[in-house]
């Protein structure tokens, strides 16, 4: 499936050549017209079959968190510093793979070993403690073969594990993954425009200017979104969204707040073709839709996620009972959009 | 006026769910327009067409703060987010009414380790008088608004939703008195300024004006032990020279504070430290627009009890109506 070559390949932000080029190999033959914008979004035209004139854009971004290098350990033996690109959690480094710069190299974050332990390393280590292994013997070597700006991504290989699958960067490849899929099928009514985005991670930066160019009358946005249902010592009264419950639809996030009218079309159908559904938790997180509902004369804008455990970690899991009911909900929706669904 | 004003603040309206609002303030506003629609997120633009002097966006705000539920319990509770600036502070005990009427008490879990401590909204939950999960009338995602009937006492107005209510009101009473106009004028009831001045900055990218102006609430410094703010409730409406997300054009300050000393109108100068209105959205959309902003003074703003002087709403209607009504 799609999604392994999407996870498995490399984009952290501003960085998004890899994802770039399956996005584009694998859309090809299914769209009117593609062009890489010069922040780098790959902005896909499929004609519509002309019964309805409507411009939509959906949206799902390619970028993924991750590190850069900024520079190299103070005593010269080939250690890497580095910063995070996105939001990245400092107590899931310790221990983990990464993959460096476009050569791919294997580097390791590492921390001295229990047999040394003491009381005072009972804390999560800052991520500027930290230092990024690629085994080079001094300085000289380390900077190059990562010089400064070099990226490093998780090392992590797509895996199905039965219903579920894992695998890096399912925030947003999820969202890649069902917007490939709905390219690849049948034309719709109206003309369809999809933007795959850079930069989100770092502030919906690719979204932003590929919305005003598209100029679109309505806009759905895909994400891998958080999946919090794991157990916790408290009784949670509000999980974010859990896992095999059917795609996520936002209502509200700090970014934006969805139109009533598209989040009516989304349940409108599901109920019809009794299609699972959840509503992520109002309040939490952002999304591309933040920025592309601000663009021009203002876009009414929705987004809807696959549910994923784990996101901006080394490896995140999910349903894809769940990626399939997202392509199928979005699907179906898109069938029943029309220009009075806006009005 | 107080009637207008009591309608429209008793009218529900949180951010992203203005539908009823805007029907309030369309019927009203309707027969003085030239043209009028709503726009691709919601706004309400009215065009009062003048003449070919300048074009100029007006913006008042139609939505109020509020909250979100976020999830219903299998007892029947909810939880609860924020829909703009919300306190805790103000919610405990409230009671807030949702788009069907339907009405809920905030309560706060008992269970907590500092009593003494401000509950943080993780700790409030809704009471809409439900069993269970499955009689319980709201569902996650439905906004609601506080409920606090209008008073108005002497010359002081009290609400929970002056803030910007009081500024439609405002624009609409310009709209009714206004005869002539050398200018283009666009109305622009907005929406989504509490979660960050959403509305206005598309509204004024549609309408490209060379001027903007919004009409908005803002804070005083005359209450006990208040921070310090040169503004007082009483004094005339508040020209905006600066607050956390903008600097007034001068040009457009200097017109206002002219016009109010022309027409013999009490005005002050507003310096507000927290806190910024659609002005700022619209001030920088497209190439840029010279901006400002028309205060209401008022206090205890975003709580249920919002108070505004009577005297202050008539001067900042003939205020706008002076800086219109010219070249």
């Amino acid at each position: 499936m799609i999604l392994r070559q999407l996870s498995d390949a490399f984009g952290v932000s501003g960085n998004e050549d890899d994802v770039r080029a399956v996005v584009l190999d694998a859309i090809r033959d299914h769209v009117d017209e593609i062009k890489v914008d010069a922040l780098g979004n790959v902005l896909a035209f499929k004609r519509g079959t002309g019964r309805q004139r409507l411009r939509v854009m959906l949206d799902a971004h390619m970028d993924e968190v991750g590190l850069m290098v900024v520079g190299y350990d103070a005593d010269g033996r080939g250690f890497l510093k580095v910063r995070s690109v996105g939001g990245i959690d400092p107590r899931l480094l310790p221990g983990t793979l990464l993959q460096v710069g476009p050569e791919r190299i294997p580097g390791v974050i590492g921390i001295k070993p229990i047999h040394l332990f003491e009381e005072k390393d009972k804390r999560v280590l800052k991520l500027e403690e930290l230092v990024l292994d690629i085994g080079a013997k001094d300085k000289d070597e380390a900077k190059e073969l990562a010089p400064p700006g070099t990226y490093a991504t998780f090392a992590t290989r797509f895996r199905e594990l039965g219903p579920t699958v894992t695998g890096k960067a399912f925030d947003d490849r999820a969202g890649c993954a069902v917007m490939v899929e709905l390219l690849q099928g049948e034309r719709f009514r109206f003309d369809l425009h999809a933007a795959f985005t850079v930069q989100e991670e770092v502030g919906l930066r690719g979204a932003r200017v590929a919305a005003y160019a598209i100029e679109p009358d309505c806009a759905f946005a895909f994400e891998g979104t958080i999946a919090d249902d794991i157990p916790k010592d408290k009784k949670d009264v509000s999980p974010t969204t859990e896992l095999g419950k059917g795609p996520a639809i936002t209502l509200m996030d700090r970014s934006f707040i969805a139109d009533r009218r598209l989040v009516k079309l989304l349940t409108d159908t599901a109920t019809e073709l009794d299609i699972p559904y959840q509503f992520k938790q109002p309040g939490v997180g952002g999304t591309d839709a933040g920025a592309i509902h601000q663009t021009r004369e203002g876009v009414p804008s929705v987004t809807v996620s696959v549910p994923c455990r784990y996101i901006h970690s080394p490896v995140a899991l999910l349903s894809l009972d769940d990626f399939n009911h997202t392509v199928r909900l979005m699907r179906e929706s898109l069938l029943r959009l029309t220009r009075r669904t806006l009005q | 006026m107080r009637e207008l004003i009591q309608k429209l603040v008793e009218t529900y309206g949180p951010s992203g769910a203005e539908e009823q609002i805007r029907d309030v303030i369309r019927a009203d506003v309707e027969p003085l327009a030239d043209e009028i629609r709503v726009d691709p997120l919601g706004s309400l633009v009215v065009r009062k067409q003048g003449g070919e002097g300048k074009r100029i966006a007006l913006a008042a705000h139609m939505d109020e703060i509020g909250v979100m539920a976020t999830y219903v319990d299998e007892k029947g509770f909810a939880r609860l987010t924020r829909i703009g600036g919300v306190r805790s502070l103000t919610c405990v005990g409230a009671r807030v009414a949702f788009a069907d009427g339907t009405i809920g008490v905030i309560g706060v879990e008992e269970k907590r380790e500092d009593l003494t401590k401000l509950p943080t909204f993780e700790q409030l939950y809704l009471d809409v008088g439900a069993t269970s999960r499955d009689d319980c009338p709201i569902q996650v995602g439905d906004p609601a608004v506080f409920v606090r009937p209008f008073v108005a006492q002497g010359g002081r107005l009290i609400s929970k939703a002056m803030d910007d209510r009081i500024g439609c009101v405002v624009l609409i009473e310009t709209l009714r008195r206004l005869k002539s106009t050398p200018h283009d004028l666009y109305f622009v009831f907005s929406v989504q300024e509490e979660v960050g001045l959403r509305g206005a900055r598309t509204s004024a990218y549609g309408i490209d004006p060379d001027m903007a102006i919004a009409v908005d609430v803002t804070g005083t410094g005359d209450k006990p032990e208040s921070r310090p703010m040169a503004v007082s409730l009483g004094k005339g409406p508040a020209v905006k020279v600066k607050d956390s997300g903008m600097i007034a054009h001068p040009a457009v300050r200097d017109l206002m504070v002219q016009r109010a000393k022309e027409a013999d109108i009490p005005y002050q100068l507003e310096i507000l430290e927290r806190g910024s209105t659609d002005a700022a959205a619209m001030q920088l959309v497209r190439a840029g627009v010279p901006a400002g902003c028309l205060s209401i003074p008022t206090r205890y703003l975003h709580t249920p009890s919002e108070m505004v002087d009577e005297e202050d709403v008539e001067n900042s209607v003939k205020l706008l109506l002076e800086i219109l009504r010219k070249e």
